[in-house]
């Protein structure tokens, strides 16, 4: 069985060593994914599996065979942007750029965990069915994917004016960004 | 990375015939032994995949029954795990990333490895767990990170585990199958503590797979929490951390049971702090109390003293906190 690649089924290679992480870049030339500490500390290597967000860089191909997995490059649709990364462009939620693709792949699992009620460290109340996306809970949601630039502030405003539809979650504190860092 | 097979198994004995082989490892969601196996720590000859085996969550003898292969996420987001043993869904959900923790699965992380930077460095530091009867370069070396209880000459690593504090504090029981059949085992004897033989993490035998965790049903009016202590606010392993169950009754301490993590080789089981408080008020003196002479036989290390009082401060408040629920 293959894995699927963006909706491209692809064979797996036979080396079972190789990452996830590896395919994509080294096997498939799909460049968008990046490799940053190569264990699993930084995020740059997020992409989605079903929808849920993982570190490629951990996982070995293999056990993914079957999966489906949307990288950065599956993102657009047609010739139009992803509404994160229209807002990650209007927000400016990057500076190198590095970072960018595992931040956009891992906010848009995160936004799937939110609406579901997946509470977080923050979270107060366990029980609660609807978590009110506070700029604390995104931070440590995202805390994750590390951002060297320090575009931690444009990041937030981005995924908030993506996902988030309360004033709350939009006003700006200068303690929210050191959080997810 | 060494080369070494591959192969998926399809239920529990085939999983154990696959991993006859010496050098055969269990592969979990890969998280941490993908990582061993790149630095060449772990390099395994073979690799046998046992996340298609059980990850149901289920009601169990007024308890619930983890499926070894459920993923840290799931757990953490189960209701009754929310309602009931919220200790353990505090403590996944403190420890890791979200990716990670979508990866991770229950059992993978009862038998991750420690963090300790000495271990990770086979270029260039010695380890006792990693090369059995080399030194140790941690105990005269950079040790902020390491432990103060049940420590070793030979070896001063932690535990890096956040859900096994709360495993250990809630009593839980780890299933286990292996070449020689089934058992259980109690999940505070799961761990070692490092003695002469740091190299050994576990109970386990060779071969033995974990396949379920049982957690035993809580005292009525049990509160459970999970504090963290660490050096940023998220993703980050513990300083010192504390898994507590308390029941209250006319302001006496019916049950109490405590785990700490951050603080040795194994999830830290703090019976002396129990015994202390069992049967007494549930006062701040008295969790004070408790706590001081838990950590009585703490042996801090040249840059770890910080951690006694932080542990004594961190028990003492986590306590606090379940009273205030409690009112």
């Amino acid at each position: 069985m293959p894995i699927i690649i963006n909706g491209a089924a692809v064979s797996l290679p036979d080396d079972p060593r190789v990452s996830l992480l590896d395919l994509l870049r080294e096997y498939l030339h799909l460049a968008g994914t990046k490799m940053g500490c190569n264990q699993g500390a930084c995020g740059a290597c997020t992409v989605l599996v079903d929808g849920e967000r993982i570190i490629s860089c951990l996982a070995l191909a293999v056990q993914y065979e079957g999966r489906a997995i949307t990288t950065v490059e599956g993102l657009a649709t047609g010739g139009d942007l992803h509404p994160l990364q229209r807002a990650f462009i209007e927000h400016d939620g990057f500076q190198c750029g590095y970072c960018t693709p595992g931040q956009i792949c891992s906010a848009i699992g995160m936004a799937a965990e939110l609406e579901r009620g997946l509470p977080s460290h923050v979270t107060a109340d366990l029980l609660l069915d609807e978590i009110l996306a506070s700029r604390e809970e995104l931070a440590e949601r995202m805390s994750g994917n590390l951002c060297r630039c320090g575009a931690h502030n444009g990041i937030m405003d981005a995924i908030a004016a993506t996902f988030i539809h309360t004033e709350t979650s939009r006003s700006t504190g200068p303690d929210s960004a050191e959080a997810a860092a | 990375m060494t080369p070494f097979t591959y192969a998926r198994a399809s239920d529990v004995p085939d999983a154990v015939r696959l991993a006859s082989l010496e050098a055969t490892k269990y592969l979990g969601g890969g998280t941490n032994l993908v990582d061993l196996m790149r630095e060449t720590i772990e390099r395994p000859e073979a690799l046998v995949d046992v996340t298609g085996l059980s990850a149901a969550i289920e009601d169990h003898q007024g308890g619930l029954l983890i499926g070894a292969a459920a993923r840290n996420t799931a757990l953490a987001e189960h209701r009754m795990v929310r309602e009931t043993y919220p200790v353990l869904a505090r403590a996944i959900l403190s420890g890791a990333s979200a990716q990670v923790r979508n990866m991770a699965t229950v059992g993978g992380n009862l038998l991750q490895r420690t963090r300790c930077a000495y271990f990770y460095d086979p270029e260039g530091s010695r380890c006792n767990k990693r090369s059995p009867g080399e030194g140790c370069d941690a105990v005269g070396g950079f040790n902020r990170m390491h432990a103060i209880l049940g420590a070793s000459s030979a070896c001063i690593a932690t535990h890096p585990s956040d859900m096994c504090v709360a495993l250990a504090a809630l009593d839980a029981l780890i299933h286990v199958q292996g070449p020689a059949g089934e058992r259980t085992v109690a999940l505070t004897d799961l761990h070692r503590l490092p003695a002469d033989r740091p190299d050994l993490d576990s109970t386990l035998e060779p071969g033995e797979l974990i396949t379920a965790v049982a957690l035993p049903s809580l005292p009525t009016g049990a509160h459970s929490t999970y504090r963290k202590v660490r050096d940023r606010a998220s993703y980050a392993f513990a300083l010192v951390s504390v898994g507590a169950v308390l029941a209250v009754e006319d302001g006496i301490i019916t049950d109490v049971r405590i785990a700490l993590g951050g603080v040795a080789h194994k999830p830290w089981r703090a019976s002396t702090a129990e015994a202390a408080l069992r049967g007494r008020q549930a006062t701040p003196e008295n969790f004070r109390a408790a706590a001081e002479a838990e950590l009585l036989d703490a042996q801090p290390l040249r840059d770890n003293g910080f951690k006694v009082p932080l542990a004594i401060r961190t028990i003492t408040a986590t306590l606090g906190e379940l009273t205030g629920e409690n009112a």
